[in-house]
C-alpha cells in the first residue's frame, strides 16, 4: 500500500464563532477573518509539516485546491506543490487536484502541471477535480456545464501532454489553433492521474474507463459510502472486461493516533469537531448547484439532509468511519481490517484536521508514521 | 373558458402549452420557476384573448432538448414557435427570465409581434443594483422575497409538495442555471440592440420586487425610449399575481 500524507491547510486561527454565525466558512465569510500575518506562521508551518511527511517516510506528499474559504488556504495548489518540489528530494508530490472547470484555459493547468514534473524529475502525481459546488458560486462558472468542461479540459490536457505538437484542438468549449506545450512532462507519457471524488456514477464509469483506469479517490466519507464507491468502480472496471488493480484505489481520511485510544480522542475531539462542524458545513443550496450532479443524486441529497447537515461528535464519526483515532494498534487494526474488504492501494492520511495545533499534529504524525505505517505499507 | 393542454413538436422538441380565449393571440412567456398552473390572471386574460402559455424547452412538461444552451436559443425556438402557430401581431408578455426572452424574440424579428409587455424582466443590468441571487437563497427566503405582500408568500409555501412537483422544480432550475448562471440573469450585448424593438412596449414593474430591484426598470425605460413604464406600489416580483387586476387592466388598455 501507498501512504499519502495529505494536508487541507486550512485557517485554523479562524474565530470559530464567526464561521458558526454565518452558516459557514465558505464563499461569503468576510475575509477579514483572515489575519496575513497569521497566515504567514500557518503556511510556513504546514509546508513544514509535509516535508517532514519525506523524513518520516510517507511515499507521497498531497495538496489540493479550494477557493475563497477557511477551509484550505490552497487557492492554487501549484504554489504548494512548486515550493514542496524544490524543498524534498524523494517523496512523490500529489496535486489532488486541480479543478480544471474553473480554469478558463486548460492548457494552464497542463503547462504548469508539466512544469512540476520536470523540475521535481518526474515526481508529480496529477489530480483532476471538477472543484466543489460552493466554487461554482464563487467564480460563477455555470454548474450545468461542468461535466462537459472538465471532460473536455482533460482530453485537451492529455493531448497536449502525449502529442507531438503543434497542433490545433477544436473543441465545443475550447478552442486552440496551436497546441505545443514546453515543457512536455518528464514522465512518460504522463504522470499518473488519480481522480478525488465524493461520489459519483458518472465520475466511478470515466475513471475507471479502460481508456483511462484512473486512480479513483473516495474522499471524507463514512466507510460504508467507501465501500460501496470502491466496490462500484471495481464492478464497472469488470464491466468493461478488465479487473482493476488496487493501486486504481484509494481512501483520504483524517486520522488521529495518540499513546491510547482515550487520550487519542481526548486530544483529538475538539479539533476533529471544529473541522467537522465548522470548516465543512455549508448549505444545500452552496454544496450542490443545479448542474454539479444528476438531479436523482440531489433528491438523494435532500432526503438525508438532516444527517448529512448536522453536528457530528468524535464517536459518532469513529463509528462511521468518518475519523480513524485511536492508540497505533487500534488505528492499525482498523485499517488493516478496512483494507480485507477494499483492497484499496492507496491510503491517504491527512494528519491535520481542522485546529489541530503544530505539537499534535506533529506527534499524530510520528505515531502514525512509526507505530501504523510501517505496518500497512507491506500490504 | 377552461385551458386545454398541447403538445407541439417542434425543433426536436416537444413543447407542451396550454391555450384558452379568441381574439389577438398573447403568448405568456414564464419566469424561472416555469408555469406550472393555470393562474388567475391567465383566466382573465383568456375572456379577451387567444391566450397561450408554453413551458419553455428544458422547463415543465417540455423537453429538454441538447441544443438548449443559452438564451439565445430560446429566442429563435420562439420565433419559430410564432410560425407554427400561425401567429400574428401576437402580444407577447414575458415575466422575469420571460421578459429576457421577449426582448431576445424582439430585437431578432418582430415580423409576428404585435406588442410587448415585459414583466419585471431580466435579461439587462443596471449599474450599481443587485439583484437577489436566486440559486444561493434557501427555497423559504426565495419564496418570501417573491412577493411584498406575504400572504401570497404564505399561501405557496403552505402548498404541500409532491414528488412529481419536486421533480419539475429541479428541472426548471436545473434549466435556469444552463441559461442564466453566468452572466447571472443577463446578456451583455443585449442593451447595444434594444434600439431594434419596433412595437409598442409596456414595463410593469413592482416598486418593492427584491428579486430584480426596480431601479433596473427605470435604466430599461431609458434603453427602450418609447416604451410605457407601470411601476406598481406595493407589490413585489409577480404583479400579476399580487395585484392582479391591476395588472390585467395594463394588458386590456395596452392590447386592443
Amino acid at each position: 500500500m501507498q501512504i499519502v500524507l495529505f494536508h487541507l491547510m486550512p485557517y485554523a486561527d479562524l474565530d470559530l464563532a464567526e464561521g458558526r454565525k454565518n452558516g459557514t466558512v465558505w464563499v461569503n465569510l468576510p475575509n477579514r477573518n483572515f489575519d496575513p500575518e497569521k497566515g504567514h506562521k500557518l503556511y510556513n508551518r504546514y509546508l513544514d509539516e509535509l516535508e517532514y511527511g519525506e523524513a518520516l517516510g510517507f511515499d507521497v506528499v498531497g495538496v489540493n485546491e479550494h477557493h475563497q474559504t477557511a477551509y484550505g488556504l490552497m487557492p492554487s495548489p501549484i504554489v504548494t506543490a512548486s515550493a514542496l518540489a524544490r524543498r524534498t528530494k524523494r517523496v512523490r508530490i500529489a496535486i489532488l487536484g486541480s479543478a480544471l472547470p474553473l480554469r478558463s484555459h486548460p492548457l494552464t493547468v497542463a503547462e504548469e502541471h508539466a512544469m512540476i514534473d520536470v523540475i521535481s524529475g518526474g515526481r508529480l502525481i496529477t489530480g483532476f477535480v471538477r472543484g466543489i459546488g460552493a466554487e461554482y458560486h464563487t467564480f460563477n462558472v455555470n454548474p450545468t456545464f461542468s461535466h462537459d468542461r472538465f471532460h473536455e479540459a482533460h482530453d485537451l490536457i492529455l493531448k497536449a501532454w502525449t502529442q507531438p505538437g503543434p497542433f490545433a484542438f477544436n473543441g465545443h468549449h475550447y478552442k486552440v489553433p496551436y497546441v505545443n506545450l514546453w515543457p512536455r512532462p518528464y514522465q512518460k507519457p504522463h504522470p499518473p492521474i488519480w481522480i478525488p471524488s465524493q461520489g459519483s456514477r458518472e465520475t466511478i464509469d470515466w475513471a475507471a474507463h479502460p481508456d483511462h483506469r484512473y486512480t479513483y479517490l473516495q474522499t471524507f466519507s463514512p466507510v460504508k459510502v467507501v465501500q460501496r464507491y470502491l466496490k462500484q468502480y471495481r464492478d464497472t472496471a469488470s464491466g468493461y472486461g478488465y479487473a482493476a488493480k488496487d493501486s486504481q484505489l484509494g481512501w483520504a481520511v483524517p486520522v488521529y493516533v495518540g499513546d491510547t485510544d482515550e487520550s487519542a480522542r481526548r486530544e483529538a475531539k475538539q479539533h476533529f469537531e471544529n473541522f467537522r462542524n465548522v470548516y465543512v458545513k455549508m448549505p444545500l443550496e452552496m454544496l450542490l448547484p443545479p448542474g454539479y450532479t444528476s438531479r436523482e443524486s440531489l433528491k438523494n441529497v435532500m432526503k438525508a439532509k438532516a444527517q448529512m447537515f448536522g453536528d457530528v461528535t468524535i464517536e459518532q464519526a469513529i463509528e462511521l468511519g468518518l475519523f480513524v483515532c485511536g492508540s497505533a494498534d487500534t488505528v492499525t487494526k482498523a485499517f488493516t481490517g478496512y483494507w480485507n474488504d477494499m483492497r484499496f492501494g492507496n491510503l491517504l492520511v491527512m494528519c491535520q484536521f481542522g485546529t489541530l495545533p503544530a505539537d499534535l499534529t506533529r506527534a499524530n504524525m510520528e505515531r502514525f508514521a512509526r507505530g501504523v505505517m510501517p505496518k500497512l505499507k507491506p500490504l | 373558458m377552461p385551458f386545454t393542454d398541447h403538445h407541439l413538436e417542434l425543433d426536436r422538441c416537444k413543447t407542451h402549452y396550454r391555450r384558452a380565449g379568441k381574439g389577438t393571440p398573447l403568448v405568456f412567456l414564464h419566469g424561472a420557476s416555469g408555469a406550472p398552473v393555470v393562474l388567475p390572471f391567465m383566466e382573465k386574460l383568456a375572456t379577451r384573448y387567444d391566450v397561450i402559455v408554453p413551458d419553455h424547452p428544458g422547463y415543465g412538461l417540455s423537453d429538454e432538448p441538447e441544443w438548449l444552451e443559452n438564451i439565445h436559443d430560446v429566442a429563435y425556438f420562439y420565433l419559430d414557435f410564432l410560425a407554427a402557430l400561425r401567429l400574428d401581431k401576437a402580444c407577447i408578455i414575458g415575466s422575469s427570465m420571460g421578459g429576457w426572452i421577449a426582448m431576445e424574440m424582439a430585437v431578432r424579428n418582430t415580423s409576428r409581434i404585435g406588442s410587448l409587455v415585459l414583466v419585471s424582466p431580466a435579461g439587462h443590468f443596471a449599474e450599481g443594483v443587485q439583484p437577489a441571487d436566486i440559486f444561493l437563497l434557501p427555497q423559504e427566503e426565495m419564496v418570501r422575497k417573491l412577493f411584498h405582500d406575504q400572504r401570497f408568500a404564505e399561501q405557496r409555501l403552505a402548498m404541500p409538495e409532491t414528488p412529481e412537483g419536486i421533480d419539475l422544480g429541479l428541472k426548471n432550475r436545473h434549466t435556469t442555471a444552463r441559461l442564466a448562471w453566468e452572466p447571472r440573469l443577463h446578456d451583455p450585448f443585449l442593451p447595444k440592440w434594444l434600439h431594434r424593438i419596433d412595437v409598442p412596449t409596456s414595463i410593469v414593474w413592482g416598486a418593492q420586487d427584491h428579486i430584480l430591484p426596480a431601479a433596473t426598470a427605470h435604466e430599461l425605460k431609458r434603453l427602450i425610449p418609447q416604451a410605457e413604464l407601470n411601476i406598481f406600489e406595493s407589490c413585489g416580483h409577480l404583479p400579476q399575481v399580487e395585484q392582479m387586476e391591476k395588472f390585467c387592466d395594463v394588458v386590456f388598455r395596452f392590447v386592443r
